[in-house]
């Protein structure tokens, strides 16, 4: 049993030391709990069967042709990349085949050399099957003047990742800082902590803590999936996105930030969970609005311009135009310093909302009261 | 010695407080009394500095405070609030550590004070399913685990079974015996009576009566007496300058200054033998029961 010493204090903790344990709670408690667990594992598994199903998928999809040969023919295709010779007997048998659908096409030696100098013909069931034709076809070399552009499948797959995983992210861990604030606005809990720390202490802890976890599970997710495409073999993908995934890394961190003081600024104006929904509408809005940009316009050039400079959006829309090539070196760094000093005056506005509303209790605070204190 | 002097506070155009003042001395557990409204969370509230008031000062021993002595202060707010979801042994030390300990001291001190609290049992238990009166004990734990050098508590024995009553009153006794000032309020007068040793009485934002319990009995009382006597006190009734307040044959308590009562008593011993006759000083819950009351009624006007 301890007697109390009231002289025997510990130093006051500076604002930074306070700020990392506020991080280290909201993170400690976040991790530790069920739900989280669970839909990071979901989610990650989600991510890996997705990655080998297309893997799977496109194997079958793309698998070899299969073609009947003859004795005759059969030199003519060996070594020939997607097809697999199928040896028959003769002719008939070849034909049967066919027929069966037991391969694609039967390649037979042409009876008729004067009008056919391949000397061979292909049998179909019902349509040519023009990947043996193309195989068979003598094709001219080809050089190309331009590099090739990214296809537009793949420049929609890797737009909609990021302007997904952004949303998701800043969705999942943006609505926790706000339940959070809210939760301890009205527990109460708020005014013992501030009674020990400052507010604009509490809230850069908040912010820190789940900046962390949100990287944490981003980063979560690259692994997984570059796991899956080494695994699987796709491993081609990522030397593609390799580079802007990394800048998308940077702007992810420093745009949630900027959101994450949103949030709990929001947050802080309102007294019950249940009226969080109508104040955190229009942040959800600039967290949403990025994703369908990229969505609709990822092969409009101005749009994704003014995209990858607007704060909001620049998470998404900078990696975008860093991966299909269309921004130069220093436009991420220009797009980056707008962020960060935008990041830098939301936060200071935002700490300044949430330090004067977070203790008023009862009806929501107006905005504008909020500011001028 | 924490005074406050000159506090002045509204909001909108309601004044909540009006030229508040009182001291809190050190070695001494005072009682902050006043029914509903009467201004008492605000006033502590200003006292702790989540609230700034529109005029006047707080001191601890004559120096103005600042936020770096308020952090120093052990609060317990009027509206409970603790994380629901987290351990409350965690919840205590991490408490403890945003006032500057270690993580190791901070998890021992929240062990030690929760056990001392009657929480042994309970320490990794999630707020959320204690008893409310166990949730209070925790609450209380978390005021006092940083070893404050000001206790400010708003209503800290309300929902409190008498058993915990006292053992919150122990823990905050050893706390006031080593010098803490400690300020807790209540809207309960009789168990303010019994707990402390000083009294501020505050109603409609303007504190009423001020000072040690018995310096208040004496300076508002009314100078009361009680007579047992063999014979009836009737009589007493129809004496000039006597107020009888109660009576039973034999028994009676009557108001009247000294002199009277003297008389009363000369009076009553001619006609029959008197058992008793003593000066009676009533409670401090019946002289400001009326101040008390009176604020509820006001407070319910002003709300409609």
């Amino acid at each position: 049993m301890s007697t109390p010493t009231p002289k025997q204090r510990p130093a006051t903790p500076t604002m930074l030391q306070n700020t990392m344990l506020v991080a280290e709670r909201e993170v400690t408690t976040q991790v530790r709990s069920k739900a989280f667990i669970i839909s990071t594992v979901v989610m990650l598994v989600l991510i890996l069967a997705g990655i080998i199903l297309s893997s799977v998928l496109g194997d079958k999809l793309g698998s070899d042709t299969k073609v009947a040969v003859v004795p005759a023919t059969a030199e003519l295709i060996a070594g020939v990349d997607g097809i697999e010779a199928v040896d028959a007997a003769d002719d008939a048998a070849a034909r049967q085949l066919v027929e069966d659908e037991e391969v694609s096409a039967a390649l037979l030696p042409d009876p008729d050399t004067d009008d056919n100098p391949l000397g061979v013909v292909v049998v179909g069931k019902e349509s040519a099957p023009s990947d043996v034709v193309s195989a068979l076809a003598v094709t001219p070399p080809v050089e190309l003047l331009d590099e090739p552009t990214t296809s537009e499948g793949l420049r929609y797959l890797v737009s909609l990742a990021f302007g997904l995983v952004f949303m998701f992210a800043s969705l999942t861990f943006g609505s926790t800082i706000a339940q959070n604030t809210v939760q301890e606005k009205q527990s109460r809990i708020v005014e013992i902590l501030l009674s020990a720390v400052p507010p604009r202490a509490l809230l850069a802890g908040k912010v820190i803590g789940n900046s962390i976890l949100a990287f944490g599970q981003t980063a979560a997710i690259a692994a997984v999936a570059v796991i899956g495409l080494v695994v699987t073999g796709q491993d081609d993908v990522l030397s593609l996105i390799g580079a802007p995934v990394a800048w998308f890394v940077v702007f992810f961190l420093v745009g949630f930030v900027l959101l994450a003081a949103m949030f709990a600024a929001a947050a802080s104006l309102v007294s019950r969970t249940e009226d969080t929904g109508a104040v955190l509408t229009p942040v959800m809005y600039l967290v949403m609005i990025p994703y369908f940009l990229v969505i609709f316009f990822n092969s409009n050039e101005v749009v994704l311009a003014v995209m990858s400079y607007v704060p909001f959006s620049a998470p998404v829309g900078m990696p975008v135009r860093l991966f299909l090539g269309t921004a130069a070196w220093w436009e991420p760094l220009l797009s980056l310093v707008i962020l960060a000093l935008s990041a830098w005056g939301v936060t200071a506005i935002g700490a300044r909302i949430y330090e004067r509303s977070v203790l008023r209790t009862g009806r929501r605070v107006k905005l504008s009261e909020a500011l001028k204190g | 010695m924490l005074e406050l002097s000159g506090i002045r506070r509204s909001f909108g155009d309601r004044l909540v407080l009006d030229d508040v003042g009182f001291t809190v001395q050190r070695g001494k557990l005072t009682g902050f009394v006043g029914g509903n409204g009467a201004g008492k969370t605000t006033t502590m509230r200003i006292i702790l500095g989540v609230l700034s008031s529109d005029a006047g000062t707080v001191t601890l021993d004559g120096a103005p405070l600042g936020d770096e002595q308020r952090r120093s202060f052990g609060y317990m707010p009027e509206e409970r609030g603790l994380y629901p979801k987290m351990k409350i042994v965690e919840q205590i030390a991490y408490l403890a550590r945003l006032h500057g300990y270690d993580k190791r001291t901070a998890t021992t001190k929240a062990t030690d004070l929760l056990t001392r609290l009657g929480l042994g049992e309970r320490l990794n238990d999630p707020v959320d399913d204690l008893s409310l009166g166990n949730q209070q004990r925790a609450q209380i734990a978390a005021a006092l685990v940083h070893d404050p050098e000001v206790l400010i508590l708003d209503e800290p024995f309300s929902g409190l079974d008498p058993m915990a009553v006292d053992v919150v009153l122990n823990v905050l006794s050893e706390y006031a015996a080593q010098g803490v000032p400690v300020l807790f309020s209540s809207h309960q007068l009789d168990v303010v009576e019994r707990l402390c040793d000083d009294v501020v009485v505050i109603a409609g934002g303007q504190i009423r009566a001020a000072g040690g319990r018995e310096e208040l009995r004496d300076q508002y009382a009314e100078s009361r007496f009680e007579i047992h006597s063999g014979g009836d006190m009737g009589w007493l009734r129809t004496q000039p300058g006597v107020q009888v307040r109660e009576f039973d044959g034999g028994y009676a308590l009557f108001d009247a200054d000294e002199q009277v009562a003297q008389q009363v008593l000369r009076t009553a011993l001619e006609s029959a033998p008197v058992q008793s006759f003593s000066p009676v000083r009533p409670r401090l819950a019946e002289i400001f029961r009326d101040i008390v009351t009176d604020e509820v009624r006001n407070d319910e006007e002003a709300a409609r």
